[in-house]
């Protein structure tokens, strides 16, 4: 996974609580078996009307918000379904951090996995970065992981917060997979001590 | 020793290792199905990876399987070819597999406990949010992303940081007609659906232990619902009663030694959780929810909230925005909406005993002729069940549609979906917009309230109605 360090992009504000991920990524695009091509999709029943022309209210079809790489919004973003199609069409759309004051545990997790950074930011910080993104259509912002900073080029200096064990992950592009091989020793020892009754099912014990 | 919570009897049994403020646990199950899954298949072939432990492995269809026959091959080109590119990749890797045709398909989350899989004390996960569902058993059961899929299949294992406790005590009893759905939207309604986010969630109190295994599943299962990690309840004399002479349950010597661990996970007296939440089992009565989360419940002697009456301007823009959607006026009592569908199915309630209670209210009464009625049953072996007791026959006569087991209408991605603007109740456990079908309305009540609501085409509290229990 590439490292994320420091990334500076248009900021879009979506301005609602407990976005879930059933809106992030509508269930008729899970059907594919890629990892890759979901950008299209996202947010699809608020982005495009029934006819399917874009929708001219929705945040992110406003013209000064094309290219956006960082998405502000409110508390407990990507509550519900586990679907990981949600980050995989955040990041294909081209985001690269998320802002708000809290996100939902299993999609902070999705995230951390395809190295898009979800920053958790106070709940006036996240108004005031929304407020700002709005009434300053192209507004830019800087995103610096290292110092966990948020700052633009006027006064806005904000700090944010990310699990120090997720931001070191996030630095190093680490990927979970590697990590967890360098330790074949000590789960093998914990297969050794497991107890035998546990249920396999290649050998029911019924039959 | 200190006294220990359930869950941390469980999570320190299956630390691997520790790095960097996260546990390495180890996953005594993993249950798998189509969706969530061919994307980590590939990336093992890609890497070429192998899946460590297959006979830890289940997979099942139950997503975008067609629930009205039982077509082969099926119909919808892209369904059909997720479906086939599980049975490949089960083949490929050694990993057992329930398919359409198999007597054990069904729910990821019906099939687990049903065959006697899912066990107390175990770490399960599943490409599913739901998965929350096994810790009625006193399981760690918790949902993944399709990464930690990967992750596991390659490794039998997953990194976690340790979430904090909370405890829910429901104490009392919970009045006639007052289901273990209906306490579990009461306390969403109540903690909301970020009161948990962080924390694994026990259920205790006299109420916990007073329900079935049935009953604990349907509030294991809506845990996800308030944000929690995962639900537990600590396993009893219930438990184990429903366990015994499962398919996979262990037997004989093996059954006593089980039995032993089990009796030794219920949390300790005196151990403390990061949070206590006390609810009154009396005061809980029928639920139904109004908006597009499934916090904006209320009471079906209630009324729909004018969102001008909401303290938190958030939440005031949330309710106008969902009553909007839902097409519901404010004031409106909750007994004068009308439905169009109803929906009785969903890993929440469609297990045998929520399809009795379903069918004791159907029983010699018919669907209102403006409403088009399905019963979909968990698992196939649930279907079966219920064809055995005759409880298909109770809905047909009274115009159900009775289907092959899958999720079907609980998230439409099979072609069992709603119409824009159509009004259902539903068993099951999401109202997001969209959820059962782009613009379709959905509110989230009881099996009981649901079969009420299919023969009165509106909502009715059942506590006025008779039936036999
Ligand atoms: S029944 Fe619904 S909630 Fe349950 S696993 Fe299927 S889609 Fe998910």
């Amino acid at each position: 996974m590439e490292p994320f360090r420091r990334h500076t992009g248009i900021v879009v504000p979506l301005d609602r609580s407990h976005v879930d991920t059933d809106q992030i990524m509508p269930k008729q695009f899970l059907k594919r078996i890629e990892r890759t091509g979901y950008g299209e999709f996202l947010f699809f029943h608020w982005r495009y009307r029934p006819d399917g022309r874009p929708d001219p209210t929705f945040e992110l079809n406003g013209p000064a918000y094309q290219g956006a790489t960082i998405l502000a919004t409110g508390r407990n973003f990507g509550c519900g379904s586990s679907r990981e199609h949600a980050v995989w069409g955040l990041k294909d759309y081209g985001f690269r951090v998320l802002i708000a004051p809290s996100f939902a545990d299993i999609f902070f997790h999705n995230c951390i996995q395809n190295g898009l950074l979800p920053a958790v930011v106070t709940e006036e910080a996240a108004r005031a970065i929304i407020d700002r993104a709005r009434t300053q259509p192209g507004w830019r912002l800087t995103v610096d992981l290292e110092r966990q900073i948020l700052s633009d080029e006027a006064d806005l200096y904000i700090e944010f917060h990310i699990d120090p064990q997720a931001r070191e992950r996030l630095l190093n592009g680490w990927d979970d997979i590697d990590l967890t091989l360098l330790r074949e020793d000590r789960i093998r020892a914990y297969e050794r001590r497991r107890p035998k009754w546990l249920p396999r099912v290649s050998q029911p014990s019924g039959t | 020793m200190a006294p220990k919570t359930l869950f941390e009897k469980v999570w320190e049994a299956h630390v691997v290792d520790e790095a960097d403020g996260r546990a390495l646990l180890y996953v005594d199950l993993h249950l798998v199905h189509e969706v969530t899954s061919p994307q980590a298949f590939e990336g093992l072939r890609l890497t070429g990876r192998r899946v460590r432990r297959p006979d830890l492995t289940v997979a099942t269809v139950d997503h975008n399987v067609p629930t009205e026959s039982r077509p082969s091959p099926i119909l919808d080109a892209i369904a059909r070819r997720q479906v086939e590119a599980l049975r490949e990749n089960c083949e490929i890797f050694g990993v057992t597999y329930f398919g359409i045709e198999s007597d054990r398909q069904g729910i990821v989350h019906v099939i687990g406990p049903e065959l006697g899989l899912t066990q107390p004390g175990m770490v399960i996960v599943c490409g599913d949010s739901h998965t929350s569902t096994h810790g009625a058993f006193g399981a760690l059961a918790f949902g993944i992303g399709t990464s930690d899929v990967e992750h596991v299949l390659a490794t039998q294992c997953i990194w976690m940081k340790k979430p904090k406790t909370m405890e829910i005590r429901v104490e009392g009893q919970l009045p006639r007609g007052v289901t273990a759905k209906d306490l579990i939207l009461g306390i969403i309604g109540r903690i909301g659906v970020d009161g948990a986010v962080g924390h694994v969630v026990e259920y205790t109190g006299s109420a916990i232990r007073a329900l079935s295994m049935e009953g604990r599943m349907t509030v294991c299962n809506m845990s996800i619902e308030a944000g929690a990690r995962a639900g537990m309840i600590a396993p009893d004399a219930t438990t184990f009663a429903y366990l015994e002479s499962r398919p996979f349950a262990p037997r004989g010597r093996e059954w006593e030694r089980a039995l032993a661990y089990w009796q030794s996970l219920p949390t300790d007296p005196g151990a403390a959780y990061n949070k206590t939440v006390v609810i009154d089992a009396g005061t809980m009565e029928p639920y139904v929810t109004w908006g597009t989360r499934p916090d904006q419940v209320a009471p079906i002697t209630g009324r729909v909230p004018d969102p001008a009456s909401l303290a938190r301007p958030e939440d005031r823009a949330a309710a106008e925005r969902a009553l909007q959607y839902m097409g519901l006026e404010p004031g409106t009592p909750i007994q004068e909406i009308w439905v169009d569908r109803v929906f009785i199915g969903s890993c929440t309630n469609a297990r045998i005993e929520d399809l009795r209670a379903a069918a004791a209210v159907v029983r010699g009464r018919r669907v209102h002729p403006r409403v088009r009625a399905m019963v979909v049953p968990g698992s196939t072996q649930v279907k079966r069940q219920a064809e055995a007791e005759g409880l298909d026959r109770i809905f047909k006569e009274a115009g159900f549609e009775w289907r092959e087991s899958g999720c079907s209408m609980c998230l439409g991605m099979n072609p069992d979906i709603l119409r824009p603007g159509e009004r259902c109740a539903s068993t099951s456990n999401r109202n997001f917009e969209g959820r059962q079908g782009p613009g379709g309305r959905t509110h989230l009540v009881s099996p009981l309230m649901a079969a009420a609501a299919a023969i009165a085409g509106r909502f009715v509290d059942i506590r006025t109605w008779d039936w036999d229990e």
